[in-house]
């Protein structure tokens, strides 16, 4: 089954081999990984689809918790979320077949965005079965190059954002200001 | 960490808060007195030079000791067993390029054991990064896959709060291996220092929120179980609650088995200890373990070595996992109650819901599997030939009345798993040896980090042919630093014995790569000035270990053992832990004076 998985992290040099370093190491199976920045400044955001199955990504998901740079993981697999990958597809034409494939990019609800005498490139936004669909259709008539994007999600609806009560705990606790019960803090000087 | 507060950097000779401006070299040593450091052990060359040269005015004022290793992977060795012997952060330094790349075998042998270590690195200045400069090497790449986290400054702004993160990252929650790798010119640039910033890590949690629901559902599977049993890794040690541990199974009686590196959790001659479980462990600690009711791991990883076959590991018990890393719960056993937290934490949180109880059956029976054990056990007869296990047994014999017991450090292979079973561990922490990574070479260096760490203790580096040979140019640190009294025993059987073992039983006898030739060490200590003996008969063993550990500063013994003696019990990889080779039953044989056990 694949899982999609979202991570944020600091935007530190060398945090994405951390992360693709430990899931080789760890003999994860990346299907996808996207990363860009995120709504918070310094915190890039990754979009992971893992193969595997639930033993295995609660594996993945601790692991990446365990990257000092990672802030927060989440599982968005089984919760309501808008989810999108794109392509670029250049496409072989002809005078024959020109407006057999538009209609074609249309019912997709593609967009043609380059035309030239030989070729076209199209664009196509939606879920990986659409952008599959429409790959599979233009394949018939000669697909010259193409670039996709791995998959990007939103969870609909209002989600909570919070910074767990807990990151503060541990930040008060790392500078010496915050002492559980039967807990000495160190790390202050 | 209970004794967190003893650990706490010692009075700091300046106030933290008080900026002051200085080069990224002193800025180095400076942070290691705010963090209470007081030896380091490293090798200079170019790319750490500007570092060494600020080293001196704190060595001339005896701030920090600098121990010159012969070989930079010992050099993480020794602050491997620094660590491992006090629970502090112990510190290593190297120069770029090769000498961060030989680092790397000691930094994987750290973090494996969960040892807290920061190591310091060399790096060519900025401008020549990614040029293939001379002596240059990608050494956070290459050494992100055996780190807790690492960094490379290029920055001197940056580099007081990295040097403060590198040590707080190392020693909090489940501890481990943080390197630096510090450009040359960054060393020579001048910043301002201090050292009181705060530290902001969002992303790392070294301690979990403890449930106290599940330790509450542990205490009641616990109280309720008929044929219970303990399981204590290393946690307990990092914990710092081997006497929480005792007090709670002498309350409850619970006997326990330990993993390797949980070695003397609880005494190792108190009855309800079984000893270490898993591969090499006694045949009644696995029986045990496939035969509990209820199985207590705490603060262990459930490796390969101690389940065996996963599938057929404890199936009739209920698993309860106490453990501070998340990442370990689930990762090879699927606990039926996980509580997830620290063992400081949440052991005294279930001690006083454990309840009184006597399991008088259970433990007639672990009794009778015990006794069962003892009369094929080759320790148990007279041998003429000179074998290991006697060896071991007489080193515990002529260590035992030492105050806070021997520290000894073991290599790994046949040796390593003789002394598990034949030394009688009584205190925590008592034996250091590379349980995850099983590096050989490791019982010299650490031995001499443990020494360094605690100049009272009786420190013994037990180690076999092969593995010494890996790592004997660090004889010379003994001598450099005035005659240090780590005691050696090199158990000398002509083989690399564990391979061998494999090769006897799985591969048809065939040695392939496994006879070892080796130097005169007698010959070889005097060379390096040590005072040392041979020994080939079991009745020289007692006045040896008597002569080295009266005689002041190093000594060396090579005990020439029988050659082909194996390791038993022994269960076979991809074997269930009760379906291990016992030990052979013993005959008599011609030329013996007593019994001989068959080999």
């Amino acid at each position: 089954m694949k899982y999609t998985l979202v991570a944020w992290m600091r935007d530190k040099p060398g945090v994405l081999n951390r992360v693709s370093g430990m899931m080789r190491r760890r003999n994860f199976n990346i299907d996808s990984l996207q990363v860009g920045r995120s709504e918070t400044e310094g915190i890039s955001r990754m979009t992971f689809v893992v193969d595997g199955n639930d033993r295995m990504v609660d594996q993945v998901i601790k692991q990446l918790r365990k990257v000092v740079d990672i802030t927060r993981v989440e599982d968005i697999t089984h919760r309501p979320s808008v989810v999108r990958e794109l392509a670029l597809i250049r496409v072989a034409v002809t005078a024959d077949n020109r407006s057999e494939i538009v209609q074609i990019v249309n019912i997709y609800r593609g967009e043609i965005v380059d035309v030239s005498l030989e070729s076209m490139v199209v664009q196509i936004v939606g879920s990986e079965d659409r952008v599959d669909g429409l790959i599979g259709l233009l394949e018939n008539f000669g697909i010259l190059e193409m670039v996709r994007t791995g998959r990007v999600a939103l969870v609909r609806g209002t989600v909570n954002r919070r910074l767990t009560n807990t990151t503060a705990v541990w930040k008060a606790s790392a500078n010496g200001q915050y002492s559980e019960a039967g807990r000495q803090t160190t790390g202050g000087v | 960490m209970s004794e967190s507060a003893e650990k706490k950097p010692a009075q700091s000779p300046l106030d933290p808060g008080e900026p002051r401006r200085m080069t990224g070299a002193q800025m180095v040593w400076e942070a290691m007195v705010h963090e209470g450091v007081d030896t380091v052990f490293g090798h200079p060359g170019g790319a750490i030079l500007p570092a060494y040269d600020a080293l001196s005015a704190y060595e001339d004022d005896g701030r920090i000791h600098h121990v010159l290793v012969r070989h930079e992977q010992c050099a993480a060795h020794m602050a491997d067993g620094y660590a491992r012997s006090t629970g502090r952060v112990g510190v290593c330094i190297a120069t770029s390029g090769p000498a961060a790349t030989n680092l790397i075998t000691g930094l994987a042998t750290a973090q494996m054991d969960s040892v807290p270590m920061v190591a310091i690195t060399g790096q060519v200045p900025t401008d020549l990064l990614g040029t293939d400069a001379f002596q240059e090497s990608d050494v956070v790449g290459a050494t992100q896959p055996v780190c807790k986290h690492n960094y490379l400054v290029t920055d001197v702004r940056e580099l007081p709060l990295i040097l403060k993160e590198a040590f707080y990252i190392a020693r909090e929650g489940r501890p481990g291996v943080v390197l630096v790798d510090i450009c040359k010119d960054v060393q020579n640039a001048t910043g301002e220092f201090r050292y009181d910033m705060e530290i902001d890590l969002p992303g790392f949690e070294p301690y979990p929120v403890m449930d106290a629901d599940a330790v509450a559902q542990a205490a009641d599977l616990i109280n309720r179980s008929e044929r219970p049993l303990v399981l204590a890794g290393h946690g307990i040690q990092l914990g710092g609650v081997s006497k929480e541990l005792l007090e709670m199974v002498e309350r409850a009686e619970l006997p326990v088995v330990t993993t390797l590196l949980g070695t003397g959790n609880i005494p190792e001659s108190h009855p309800l200890s079984l000893g270490m479980g898993g591969m090499h462990g006694e045949a009644f600690a696995n029986r045990a373990i496939q035969n509990c009711d209820v199985l207590i791991a705490m603060g262990m990883r459930f490796d390969d070595r101690i389940t065996g076959r996963l599938d057929r590991f404890a199936r009739q018990a209920k698993i309860i996992h106490f453990e501070l890393d998340k990442a370990e719960v689930g990762k090879n056993v699927v606990p039926d109650v996980p509580v997830i937290g620290d063992l400081a934490e949440t052991l005294p949180a279930l001690l006083p819901q454990i309840e009184e109880r006597r399991h008088q059956l259970w433990l007639q029976e672990l009794k009778e599997w015990r006794e069962d054990t003892t009369q094929t056990d080759i320790i148990n007869f007279e041998v003429d030939e000179l074998i290991p296990p006697y060896v071991i047994r007489q080193l515990w014999h002529s260590t035992k009345d030492t105050k806070e017991g021997a520290i000894v450090v073991t290599d790994v292979g046949q040796h390593q798993m003789w002394e598990s079973q034949y030394y009688i561990h009584d205190h925590a922490g008592q034996l250091l040896t590379s349980g995850g990574l099983g590096t050989m070479g490791y019982a010299l260096p650490a031995a001499i980090g443990a020494q360094m760490a605690n100049p009272d203790r009786l420190v013994w580096a037990v180690a076999g042919d092969g593995g010494f040979q890996m790592t004997l140019q660090e004889l010379a640190v003994l001598k450099q630093e005035r005659d240090l009294p780590v005691k050696i025993a090199i158990i000398n059987n002509g083989f690399l014995g564990m391979v061998r073992q494999w090769q006897q039983i799985f591969y048809d006898r065939r040695y392939t790569g496994t006879p070892v030739w080796s130097p005169d060490y007698v010959k070889l200590a005097e060379a390096y000035q040590i005072p040392a003996l041979i020994v080939t008969r079991p009745d020289q063993v007692p006045a040896a270990f008597e002569q080295a550990n009266n005689t002041p500063g190093p000594f060396l013994i090579d005990f020439r053992v029988r050659e082909e003696v194996n390791v038993y019990p022994m269960v076979a990889p991809g074997k269930a832990v009760d379906e291990g080779i016992r030990r052979p039953k013993p005959v008599v044989v011609q030329g013996y004076s007593g019994v001989a056990p068959s080999w």
